[in-house]
């Protein structure tokens, strides 16, 4: 720039030549980095964007696995799978500029609600994801839109399955039910797609709930070729679905539909084992839901009248319900005495109470004078009460606790309450307070802090009548693990069932439930729990202010095969309420045509079986909210 | 050049190497058109056929115009060309959007196309006039300055950044070429750097957005983003050898969007792989260098600089294009040329290659002459 010579024509010429081969080195040179950009793109990268565009390329519609069956001891189906009619929608089917949804719902005879929960979902979908508008309709719905299919474009009428509970009600507790899953369980399978198909359901409750890894199965996929805007080009190989595992309950089908009816309209829990192996035969809490119609998804009214029952019919009782264990603990305080070296050949004048402190304790009689046996045959408070205070509180106590009151079984029930059983160390951890009189008077007599559930209510009598230490089981594929005798002695344990078999066969508390079988005795317990401190025992007026009944029994008395707990919430006296329950339930076992003899007039009296009463109850209340099934 | 005694001199004097390679170019491009349609000829690869043959056809009738009419048309051109862009502008404002054509009728003319050409012809045209020893003076630089900034304001304006970028760039490749200081040309890049966060500022939200994204496309893969993403996806999984023609599930599918005008070699590279795409980018490269020879053996200053500037026209469409597919530079919305779909860069192309032939066979004729 600075130089004085004057630019000529040639000096134009080279620095054109310059520029010119710098340009072309230039041009070069992104050639050269566009080159090597593609080659970066498609070798060093081609398996990351081959991915990428399979994935593009490729959606996988998850087909959903059949539900494993759950049977019982004897292979009988207690949840299956049923064949069902769903209506679906197609969205990328659908015609342009045509609703058809006011058709399908007056073919299918939808409420409004569901006319604007199928518009909610329609917007929301993908193209080819179909959009569920009904399940469970009916053949003849199914039939309906079938023949009108020409005439609606993008609807489906699928045949699929539904899961059925054959026994209903008489096993809502035990299995629990199956839904669609709630956003919550989709978050918490990382948004597992195969939640989200229509008509997919997950078990919610129960043994569904627990064996779900088991049930649910491996999902197959259909795999399809779509385009970006969801239109489906073509169909690829699909992958094959694999069905849930068949899961086998320890229960007896016969024995749990049995129990359930037996019930009556009464509310209450019962409980049977196998005093070999440990294995729940039944596992009833009534009254209870029908699980099938909440597989389908409930309806408000029914919703709302299983809600209003004061029997609680959506609570499970056999794990959740906590009650006193009234008279039925005595069993296990005189083996706690005999341990303890408690003659039990030693009277004991009843008088028809003691004197505690300065409280007097009055007993429901006076037994008169009465040994270990005969104050379990009678029940005779006042006989605990002195034995109680003449031996360790801690020792008895721990050795209710060894029989089952108050323990935790490893189940596969989702929450179980275990209550508690208290003692004297129990005592001064949680209440900071000393152990006195009044509760070894209390505990001898299964009240006070006393609070156990109604499956404890059967191993206590399974481990006494068997003298194993019994763990309760529910699945047949769990592992058999040998079972130790309970730490007793053996002399001890036949003292305690011969009281127990006083009880139904001498001229015990229960005489009137003896076994209508020859040569077959049972042997068992009553117990009466009171509800309100305050009110006189017996019969009230009043539902809900009547103490429960308890029993715990096992049979044979002379070579124990079955026990069985039961607690009948109100039902009054042990004796009157549960006892029978219990026999008739145990007879089953043994003679089911003498047991389903007995139910019949039974049956008859309470206006029909239980389905039959559960159907009317559920009409009469829709008729009384004033709804209807649109 | 083919010499055979049985084709007649003219023919036999076209530049025929160029045509076979050029043909070449826009024969795979209809190819690749015809797969991007999903096999059919309908609706892009046959217009695009009759738009080719059409401009090839214009392009070798322009070959034999001669480099004084060129001259002599040059400036009027210009003017024309600008008045249109005003035009257009104007009609725009009254539109209430952006307005990038003028409809004629039988005709959509979009005179931002015009320009590329007209604004090489144009600077080489002014360098010519202006004496050797004064194109280091202010005199020479600041008419070009204005000759060449008033269309690309315009052209911004209208919003046109693809081509107003591609009118700069010919525009300064011609001033580079005619020997201006280097400061003129390395003070810009500076200035930009200091002033790309204003101009930032000032872009069009759309435009802006690309930036942002084009800067980190994975950032918005479904949004902004999309387009380089799913075109990087249809390149790289193209991989050696391509999915093979009509296989390329990318554009068949629609995942790829304008896989049939900008993003045209995405669709092709995804069919048929770094092969054909490095096969293309040859293609590209011998009738940039076959531009590039012809100006570097111009015998006139206005010929070596018009045919350098065509070239590098040429240039700038394939490179820009290819950066802007491959992830290198924003989506700009430049076209490839003859192959993409459709009719304006064809046009624009093929002038630039008829006032190149032009060009060419003027200096045959001088050298059988002297």
């Amino acid at each position: 720039m600075n130089r004085p010579t004057r630019l000529t024509v040639a000096h134009q010429s080279i620095t054109f030549s310059r520029r010119m081969l710098l340009l072309g080195g230039a041009q070069a040179a992104v050639g050269a980095v566009l080159v090597g950009r593609l080659g970066w793109l498609a070798i060093a990268q081609n398996q990351k964007y081959q991915l990428l565009s399979e994935s593009n390329r490729v959606q996988l519609i998850p087909v959903p696995p059949r539900r494993g069956w759950i049977i019982d001891r004897a292979g009988k189906p207690i949840a299956i799978n049923r064949a069902s009619f769903r209506v679906d929608i197609v969205p990328q089917q659908m015609e342009e500029g045509r609703d058809i949804v006011p058709e399908v719902a007056r073919l299918l005879a939808l409420t409004l609600d569901d006319v604007d929960r199928i518009r909610r979902d329609l917007h929301a979908s993908r193209g080819f994801q179909p959009v569920s508008v009904a399940e469970n309709v009916t053949y003849e719905q199914y039939a309906g839109i079938t023949v009108r299919l020409p005439d609606l474009p993008g609807v489906q009428a699928t045949r699929g399955y539904s899961r059925y509970y054959p026994d209903g009600p008489a096993v809502a507790h035990l299995l629990g039910y199956v839904g669609a899953a709630n956003a919550k369980e989709y978050e918490a399978e990382k948004k597992n797609p195969l939640l989200i198909i229509p008509g997919f359901k997950i078990g919610k409750q129960g043994l569904e709930k627990s064996l779900e890894p088991y049930l649910r199965g491996v999902p197959g996929g259909q795999r399809i070729e779509v385009t970006a805007r969801g239109k489906l080009v073509k169909e690829l190989d699909p992958k094959p679905d694999r069905s849930g595992q068949t899961v086998q309950l320890t229960i007896d089908q016969g024995l749990q539909q049995y129990a359930a009816r037996r019930m009556g309209d009464q509310s209450g829990a019962l409980v049977a084992m196998d005093v070999e192996s440990g294995d729940i035969l039944a596992f009833v809490s009534m009254p209870a839901f029908d699980p099938n119609s909440f597989s389908e998804g409930i309806g408000q009214t029914e919703w709302k009248m299983l809600s209003a029952n004061d029997h609680i019919p959506l609570l499970n009782k056999v794990s959740q319900g906590l009650y006193p264990s009234g008279s039925t603990i005595k069993p296990a305080m005189a083996l706690g005495f005999l341990k303890q070296g408690l003659d039990p050949n030693r009277k004991f004048y009843c008088s028809g109470g003691i004197q505690i402190g300065n409280r007097y304790f009055r007993d429901d009689a006076a037994h008169g004078a009465v040994d270990m046996r005969s104050a379990i045959e009678h029940s005779c408070n006042a006989y605990f009460w002195a034995m109680g205070l003449k031996t360790n509180p801690q020792q008895t106590t721990e050795m209710v606790n060894y029989l089952g009151y108050g323990q935790q079984f490893d189940l596969p029930v989702p929450s179980q309450r275990f209550g508690t059983m208290p003692n004297p160390k129990w005592l001064e951890e949680k209440y900071h307070r000393a152990w006195q009189g009044y509760d070894t008077a209390n505990t001898s007599i299964g009240q006070g802090y006393v609070l156990i559930n109604p499956l404890q209510l059967a191993v206590m009598p399974a481990r006494i009548a068997s003298g194993k230490l019994l763990q309760p089981r529910l699945l047949m594929a769990g592992k058999r693990k040998p079972v130790p005798a309970l730490d007793v002695d053996s002399e001890h344990l036949k003292i305690i069932r011969e009281g127990m078999a006083a009880v139904v066969n001498g001229g015990g508390t229960a005489v009137a439930s003896k076994l209508p079988l020859d040569g077959i005795q049972m042997a068992g317990k009553t117990g009466t729990a009171q509800v309100f401190r305050l009110v006189a025992r017996g019969h009230q007026g009043s539902w809900a202010l009547r103490d429960h009944a308890l029993f715990i029994a096992f049979a044979p008395a002379d070579k124990p095969r079955y026990a069985i707990g039961c607690i009948i919430e109100h039902g009054g006296f042990g004796a009157s309420a549960a006892a029978p329950v219990v026999r008739d339930s145990m007879t089953y076992l043994f003679d089911k045509e003498k047991a389903l003899a007995a139910l019949a007039p039974l049956e008859q009296q309470w206006g029909g079986s239980l389905a039959e009463r559960n159907a009317r109850e559920l009409a009469a209340f829709k008729a009384a909210a004033g709804t209807t099934t649109a | 050049m083919i010499t055979s005694a049985i084709i007649p001199k003219p023919l036999a004097r076209l530049p025929w190497r160029l045509i076979f390679l050029v043909a070449g170019i826009a024969g795979f491009g209809l190819l690749v058109l015809y797969s991007a349609a999903g096999g059919s000829v309908q609706p892009w690869a046959l217009k695009q056929a009759v738009i080719f043959v059409g401009f090839l056809g214009i392009a070798i009738g322009m070959s034999w115009i001669s480099e004084a009419t060129i001259k002599a048309l040059t400036f009027p051109v210009y003017a024309l060309t600008l008045i249109m862009l005003v035009g257009v502008e104007a009609l725009g404002f009254v539109g209430k959007g952006a307005q990038r054509w003028l409809d004629l009728g039988f005709i959509r003319l979009q005179p931002s196309e015009f320009m590329k050409p007209a604004i090489v012809l144009t600077l080489a045209r002014f360098y010519e006039l202006v004496p050797a020893g004064e194109i280091r003076k202010w005199r020479a630089i600041w008419p070009a300055m204005l000759l060449l900034g008033v269309p690309a304001v315009l052209i911004l304006v209208q919003p046109d950044l693809g081509t107003c970028i591609m009118v700069v760039l010919c525009g300064v490749t011609v001033m580079f070429l005619a020997g201006l200081p280097w400061w003129i040309f390395a003070g810009p890049v500076v200035a930009v750097a200091v002033a790309a966060p204003i101009a930032y500022n000032m872009l069009h939200g759309y435009q802006r957005k690309r930036i942002d994204v084009f800067l980190n496309p994975e950032s918005d893969p479904l949004g902004a983003g999309y387009h380089i993403s799913q075109s990087k996806i249809a390149i790289g999984s193209g991989g050696i050898w391509g999915k093979g023609f009509l296989q390329g599930s990318q554009s068949h599918l629609d995942y790829l969007p304008e896989g049939h005008t900008d993003f045209v070699f995405a669709t092709m590279a995804e069919e048929w792989g770094l092969v054909g795409g490095v096969l293309l980018i040859i293609a590209f490269g011998l009738v940039i260098r076959w531009g590039m020879r012809v100006s570097a053996s111009a015998r006139t200053r206005f010929s070596q600089l018009a045919a350098a500037g065509l070239s590098a026209t040429i240039f700038f469409y394939v490179s820009i294009n290819l950066m802007m597919v491959m992830g290198l530079a924003p989506v700009v919305g430049v076209p490839l040329p003859l192959v993409s779909f459709g009719g304006s860069a064809v046009m624009t192309v093929m002038l630039c290659l008829g006032l190149l032939m032009a060009l060419e066979r003027q200096q045959r004729t001088v050298s059988t002459l002297t």
